[in-house]
């Protein structure tokens, strides 16, 4: 459904007439589609302001880079949710935004990425190894990371069509690394015992997760 | 080098700000940080520190274990602090301290000593002549302050109770009040927060019993009305608000060693050889000194008083006791 979904996304619209409901729907996605991009440069544009005016508080490296991991995580679980609320019965053309949210979790957790290699380790590119490879909470970060790179780079029409059925598989990495990024938040609070908010996030995931094997299970039994 | 030595370098009349001109440093940095532009977290910490009833003024003499470098400002100093009986945040303590009442309050000196009992505070502080600390303050996480810290060193109040021959640790309490302490109803950590030291940490010059910062009484979030300071050591060893001191004979269990053992040791020495599990402890960012676009500095062994207490550690596996 997934690859449908995105596929359809890169198609052009359907031809007038066609399709009056479909028709409707993409009267509002427009617009909704540049709200949302607008929206989800807000987060970014909170941080710039706030470091203009001193507002990044005592340690504004710390600050920032763990805001834009906040952001990366939210902008992950915002686009797992976009299947179940399709099916809870949200227009079926919500699943157009899926591939900007995406992209967005991508953006935000590159930034969060390089503020680490760049303020953090100073492009110590050895010290960061030594950090990837020893220290998990890095390495599930990093991996998580690392997952997003493909399903970024095949997320434009050419990639979609080009690799056809494949894609679908390719992008079931999402399942993979959103939990690595839950992972990753959840290991950096452990050592402080301090695991709420990670747990949050981990709530949430568990859940989008489990409506999707939920609704396997009951499609299986139907078939 | 980082650290006057006795006598060598007398601190020049020229060099000390003028008193009229110090005692109004917070409204000159008040006025900085409006001008700065007024919103968000800086300000928000200013307002909440400043709400708090005047704090008594203390006074002080120099001392020439205090380091020259630029100090934090008041604003971090008392804005950005761990503090977790008050919240895990680093602007919760300054949020919720106001509710910690620090008089009446006693210290009370139990185990192997030959004059144990209950020290009221004002008792504790007229016990010795306070002197004006400016020390480096390097956190777990990898942030480092200097703060102009009052107070005296540990070891005067240690020989006047006197302790006996199998006191070869202290360690100290604490003050863990629901009632008072909102993170106290939290399980982060088993309370009261419990640290300790090795007997000759204990009674270095170094080690101090801190009542005060920036010549004022601590304010809450600091660890009021009474606290340790252990420059050479990562700041969670520096328990705050302590409300109990015991000699005893038996290496401590100290909290965040019972939290996380493997990566918080009884030592704790700063050792930018030795990396915490979870990152390196090679560099640290300097708050408020060190810009966005810093790049960090190298920690020092010993946070830099190496030459004073490296003696303490003579044929000790670093590595093995973190």
């Amino acid at each position: 459904m997934r690859a449908r979904g995105l596929a359809r996304a890169g198609q052009p619209a359907a031809p007038g007439g066609a399709d009056g409901a479909r028709r409707r729907s993409q009267d509002w996605l427009g617009p909704v589609r540049a709200a949302v991009f607008v929206a989800s440069l807000l987060p970014l544009c909170r941080l710039v302001v706030l470091g203009m005016t001193g507002g990044l508080g005592a340690n504004p490296v710390e600050f920032v880079t763990r805001s834009l991991g906040t952001w990366t995580l939210v902008f992950l679980c915002l686009t797992l949710a976009v299947s179940p609320a399709r099916w809870l019965g949200a227009p079926p053309a919500i699943v157009r935004l899926r591939r900007m949210l995406g992209l967005y979790a991508f953006f935000y957790g590159s930034l969060h990425f390089l503020l680490y290699i760049w303020l953090d380790q100073w492009f110590d590119w050895r010290a960061v190894a030594a950090d990837i490879a020893e220290r998990p909470f890095i390495t599930a970060g990093f991996a998580a990371w690392l997952l997003m790179v493909p399903l970024a780079i095949t997320s434009n029409r050419f990639a979609i069509r080009r690799l056809g059925s494949r894609w679908q598989r390719l992008h079931r990495l999402v399942y993979l690394l959103v939990p690595l990024g839950v992972l990753h938040f959840w290991w950096h609070k452990a050592g402080k015992n301090d695991i709420g908010e990670p747990a949050v996030y981990a709530a949430i995931v568990a859940v989008l997760l489990a409506v999707r094997i939920v609704r396997r299970i009951v499609a299986a039994r139907r078939a | 080098m980082l650290i006057r030595k006795t006598g060598a370098h007398p601190i020049l009349s020229s060099e000390i700000t003028p008193r009229t001109v110090y005692e109004r440093r917070r409204e000159f940095i008040r006025t900085a940080a409006a001008a700065a532009l007024l919103p968000a977290a800086g300000g928000v910490h200013a307002g909440r520190a400043d709400q708090a009833a005047p704090r008594a003024a203390l006074a002080t003499r120099p001392s020439p274990l205090s380091t020259d470098e630029p100090r934090t400002s008041w604003e971090d100093v008392t804005g950005y602090n761990n503090f977790f009986e008050f919240g895990t945040g680093k602007s919760d303590p300054a949020a919720n301290a106001h509710r910690l009442r620090t008089r009446p309050w006693t210290v009370s000196i139990e185990g192997a000593v030959a004059k144990p009992g209950v020290y009221d505070i004002d008792k504790l502080l007229g016990l010795a002549p306070l002197e004006e600390r400016v020390y480096r303050m390097r956190c777990v996480e990898g942030w480092s302050m200097v703060i102009p810290w009052v107070g005296y060193s540990l070891a005067e109040l240690i020989r006047r109770v006197e302790p006996l021959g199998d006191a070869r640790y202290i360690e100290y309490v604490t003050l863990a009040d629901e009632q008072q302490m909102p993170g106290v109803r939290s399980p982060v950590l088993v309370w009261p927060y419990v640290e300790g030291l090795r007997m000759d940490e204990a009674m270095h010059p170094l080690t101090l019993l801190t009542f005060g910062l920036y010549g004022e009484a601590l304010p809450n979030q600091n660890g009021a009305p009474v606290r340790i300071v252990v420059p050479w050591k990562y700041g969670f060893k520096s328990g705050k608000s302590v409300v109990a001191i015991r000699f005893v004979e038996k290496q401590p269990m100290t909290t965040w060693h019972i939290a996380a053992p493997r990566e918080y040791g009884f030592y704790s020495n700063v050792n930018p050889e030795v990396a915490h599990p979870r990152w390196s402890q090679a560099t640290e960012r300097r708050i408020g000194e060190d810009g966005f676009f810093t790049r960090k500095r190298k920690t020092l062994m010993f946070n830099g008083y190496a030459d004073q207490v490296a003696s303490l550690y003579a044929g000790m596996d670093l590595r093995r006791y973190y």
